[in-house]
């Protein structure tokens, strides 16, 4: 019945649609305003490029400067900051270009629209002119493409050698993060290695791997370089953290890096917003399947003796489950016992 | 040469006198005139963009209202809904890829290119044809069949291909990862492979036309804009599908006989995979060798129409008509060498981040070349708001947003951020997605009198651009917040994470405005087939406009003139010259008959162009004793 109700409804404003549409043709037929070059809608659609000139307009600031606090993410990062510097410097010069441009564009409908008496004035080129709209924006273009490509280097430039090292591996759909451990070294690992028990696939045989240990959370220290080692194990994944400006895919056989300097604790920013549960995240942000909007793990980020002392009192994965030893060579076997003893 | 080109002419012209048999068939299904088969395009496009806006409007839904209760769509999307009512997150997946799919090859590939390409490239440089019928009318099958393929993947258990438009593998390679990458993809693949090859054919056919069809008098240099961009566009497709379809053939191999170009180290579904020393980047690199250009593929022909819609009903020649066809001719070279600036954080050689965010910078200047010259065309000029000249100058606001962001994506260190954010949805809908279709819609409007020889409703056409263009900015102008704000693209939701858990009320009003403007899209359809049954007659030259597909007769046959081709001897920009009586010059018209109005250089033509008149009368002549 309902479904009925809404059928003839519809059915209703149809026909009156339709009814005021042919209407409105036979009046124009009758007036002859379909046999002239502009019709009065000329100058309606001429109007409502201003109206939506100045409307839009004030929306775009007004939302713009409204919601500032809201979009503009707090940075926790040293790059960070030359990003989005840069970011506001490429903002304010597109968007003077972008104002300018657009009144123009929508001021002229007005100004020129059509009328009878008037000829438009045949203008078909000026070298001059060319010439230096295509020189400025060029010029513009350089100083953006070297600011840019210094912040880029500078970024992407190796990790200093006393970064904090900490892997992170992507898989569906989820992250694992691994430490190298006292000595600061990862140890080796292989895909085919990779068991219930040892999801990350880590070579034990290898010394270094002895004392590496895992993390629910990936720790690290304020104002002390990072460095993240990046890799998959199954599809692409992307390792996004919004407040550090920081994202770097980790593809399935290639291994990947992206280092950094936090500048802010968790326990400052849970005061810079005013919100006591505040924590950094990680984003997946390369398609990656059903789970995609799901992959999220927490960075807290402390003061460097918060994390030495952190960083000491973690468990391996050997000591977490001893079996993870068995069967490795009598030398590395060695060293995974003492580890153990020392416990 | 001028008498072999008469003697060609007479040649097709006898071929034209022969249009009276067709039958039902080859005149509508397997026709070989250029303009069926441009309405066969158009007609498809419509269709499948009517579709992938559809898609487009279930995933808004998600997004907008993600605790609504969707049972109702259960008799279409069965399965699809989950027994709480809500949208399945793998087929959310489907939806986007499907959407991007679509709209980027089968809408504004194939329903713009493969519509204006093929009904204005004879009718505007004064042919008969295209170069080879056959083939063209096998580019249209083709595409048609790869509809056919891609539309039955929607149906499939498992879903279609939903790997992101981009497909990117091992996603895209292992059925374990998302079942779309089982029988969807396979699918997808051979769709894409009979598209690709429908896009070769249909290019070198326009390519041949342009370069050898020319009727005489029409050089290079007096080519409208339009067939300038076709033409330049055609050569990219040239160049650029084929390693598509090298990235999709390998695909292929890797996806059905165990090679491993793209694999390597691959533990999922509790099992280590044999594959080891593929890369996942080759795929990328090899993708968006063409996935970059074909962003131009898709908005150069739309600039195209812009540039002759404005000048005409601007009553002013296109400012600039070199610089424009140089800032082209730029684009199409530059637009091979910029592709990798969508990998910037795909982990390749950061080094290489840097050359690409270079070239990609530089790409800017001819596009802003173009925007400065739209702006001064429009500038003193006599404005006729035709829904066609509203459309182009939509197109040319969002060429300007859309392309303004393309600055921030391109700068790497600024991509950090912004990659794979909504930011960049809302660059690329606008620059390439809302541009490249109002360039289409303006396209429609312009030339359907020509196409069906009656007028669309203009009142209805102002109300589907207000709407339209409105929409769109309220669709896509949101979503830069919620990009700079760092939402991920392709998140079926995001209350999981605090940061991106805010905005609930602009995704809604994001919705919201998608669907509205979608619905204002039937507005169109109503006007397109409603006129093309009970429009007004239209007139032979409804804009009064210089090119030469006005001189054809209302209803064109198979042949497009029914005499002689007529010749041409101007440029097709002459509006509002000084000292002419009208304000449009048609292309057909000699320098020798507006001595008034001649420009002191063109005076000097004047004398060659009798001679040549001349000469051409004497073989005329001559055939007709013949005869």
């Amino acid at each position: 019945m309902y479904g009925f109700l809404i059928g003839v409804g519809v059915l209703l404003i149809f026909s009156i649609i339709w009814m005021v549409y042919r209407i409105q043709t036979l009046v124009s037929v009758v007036k002859g305003s379909d046999k002239k070059v502009a019709s009065g809608s000329n100058k309606v659609n001429a109007i409502l490029f201003i109206v939506f000139l100045v409307g839009t307009g004030i929306l775009m600031f007004w939302y713009s400067i409204k919601e500032f606090h809201n979009y503009q993410l707090p940075i926790a990062s040293e790059h960070g900051v030359v990003t989005d510097r840069l970011f506001w410097v490429t903002m304010a010069i597109t968007g003077v270009v972008f104002l300018i441009t657009h009144v123009l564009l929508f001021i002229f409908p007005y100004k020129y629209q059509y009328s009878e008496k008037r000829k438009a004035s045949f203008y078909p080129d000026n070298n001059k002119l060319e010439v230096i709209w295509t020189i400025v924006p060029g010029i513009v273009l350089a100083g953006l493409v070297i600011s840019g490509w210094m912040a880029w280097s500078d970024i992407t430039a190796p990790a200093p050698e006393n970064a904090h090292v900490v892997e992170i591996m992507g898989y569906q759909f989820a992250w694992e993060v691994r430490y190298p451990g006292k000595d600061n070294v990862l140890g080796d690992y292989d895909y085919r290695l990779i068991t219930a028990t040892n999801s990350h696939g880590i070579d034990f045989t290898d010394k270094n791997a002895i004392d590496d240990f895992p993390s629910p959370v990936v720790v690290i220290p304020k104002g002390e370089p990072v460095l993240f080692k990046i890799r998959a194990r199954d599809v692409l994944h992307s390792v996004f953290a919004p407040h550090m400006r920081l994202k770097m895919d980790a593809v399935p056989g290639m291994p990947t890096r992206f280092w950094f300097v936090p500048t802010k604790t968790t326990a400052e920013m849970r005061e810079e917003t005013g919100n006591p549960e505040f924590q950094y995240e990680i984003a997946c942000t390369e398609i990656c399947g059903r789970g995609h909007f799901s992959m999220k793990k927490i960075i807290e980020v402390v003061e460097p003796e918060a994390y030495q002392k952190w960083y000491a009192e973690q468990k391996s994965f050997i000591q977490m489950n001893p079996s993870l030893a068995a069967g490795l060579p009598s030398d590395t076997k060695e060293v995974a016992e003492i580890q153990l003893s020392e416990k | 040469m001028s008498t072999a080109s008469v003697a060609n002419h007479d040649a097709a012209h006898d071929h034209g006198d022969h249009e009276h048999h067709d039958n039902f068939v080859t005149k509508y299904i397997f026709s070989q005139d250029h303009k069926m088969i441009a309405k066969q395009y158009l007609v498809t496009g419509m269709f499948w963009a009517l579709l992938g806006g559809f898609l487009s409007v279930l995933f808004r839904l998600q997004l907008g209202f993600p605790e609504m209760d969707m049972s109702f769509l259960r008799p279409l999307l069965g399965g699809w809904i989950d027994e709480t009512g809500h949208l399945d997150p793998t087929f959310y997946l489907a939806l986007v890829t499907m959407h991007g799919t679509i709209m980027v090859f089968f809408v504004l590939t194939a329903g713009l290119s493969g519509t204006f390409s093929n009904f204005l490239i004879p009718l505007q440089i004064g042919a008969r044809d295209m170069a080879s019928g056959f083939m063209n009318m096998l580019s249209y099958w083709l595409f048609f069949l790869s509809g056919v393929i891609m539309f039955i993947s929607l149906f499939l258990k498992t879903g279609p291909a939903s790997g992101g438009w981009v497909v990117y593998p091992p996603l895209s390679a292992l059925e374990q990862a998302i079942p779309g990458s089982g029988l969807g993809m396979t699918l997808w693949l051979v769709a894409m492979t009979l598209f690709i090859a429908s896009s070769l054919m249909g290019g070198i056919n326009y390519i041949t036309t342009v370069i050898n069809l020319r009727t005489k008098g029409m050089s290079f240099s007096k080519l409208p804009l339009t067939i300038w961009a076709f033409f330049l566009t055609a050569v990219i497709g040239l160049l650029s599908f084929p390693v598509l379809f090298a990235a999709a053939l390998l695909l292929v191999f890797d996806r059905s006989f165990g090679t491993s170009f793209y694999l390597s180290d691959i533990y999922i579904g509790g099992e280590a995979l044999p594959n080891t020393g593929g890369s996942p980047v080759l795929y990328q690199h090899l993708f968006w060798f063409l996935g970059h250009p074909e962003v131009y593929i898709v908005l150069l022909p739309a600039l195209g129409i812009t540039s002759e819609v404005i000048a005409t009903n601007s009553r002013k020649p296109i400012f600039g008509y070199k610089a424009m066809i140089i800032s082209l001719l730029g684009i199409t070279v530059l637009s091979f060498v910029v592709w990798a600036h969508h990998m910037f954080v795909s982990g390749m050689n950061p080094f290489l981040g840097s050359i690409f965010m270079f070239l990609t910078l530089i790409i800017a200047v001819p596009s802003a070349v173009k925007v400065f010259n739209y702006l001064t065309t429009l500038w003193r000029g006599n404005l006729i708001f035709t829904p066609a000249m509203l459309f182009s100058i939509g197109l040319v606001s969002f060429f300007i947003s859309g392309g303004l962001t393309g600055i921030f994506l391109g700068s790497s260190a600024i991509d950090i951020q912004l990659h794979d954010t909504y930011f960049v949805v809302a660059h690329f809908h606008l620059v390439m997605g809302s541009a490249s279709f109002f360039g289409m819609i303006a396209g429609v409007y312009h030339w359907f009198p020509k196409m069906f020889g009656r007028m669309m409703d203009a009142k209805l056409g102002y109300i589907h651009f207000w709407i339209t263009f409105v929409g769109v900015y309220m669709v896509f102008f949101p979503m830069h917040y919620i990009g700079i704000a760092g939402f991920p693209r392709r998140y079926y939701s995001w209350t999981n994470f605090e940061f991106a858990n805010m905005y609930t009320d602009l995704n809604m009003f994001v919705s919201v405005a998608a669907i509205v403007t979608f619905a204002a899209q039937f507005i169109f359809l109503f006007n397109f087939f409603y006129s093309m049954y009970k429009g007004r007659k239209a007139t032979l030259n409804p804009w009064q406009s210089n090119t030469l597909e006005w001189t054809t007769p209302l209803h064109p046959g198979h042949g497009n003139w029914p005499g002689e081709i007529p010749s041409v001897y101007r440029w097709p920009y002459d509006y509002s010259k000084p000292g002419a009586e009208e304000d449009f010059i048609p292309q057909t018209v000699p320098l020798s008959a507006t001595p008034e109005s001649n420009l002191p250089h063109e005076q000097e033509l004047v004398k060659v162009e009798l001679e040549i008149m001349k000469e051409e009368e004497e073989v005329l002549v001559s055939n007709e004793a013949k005869h």
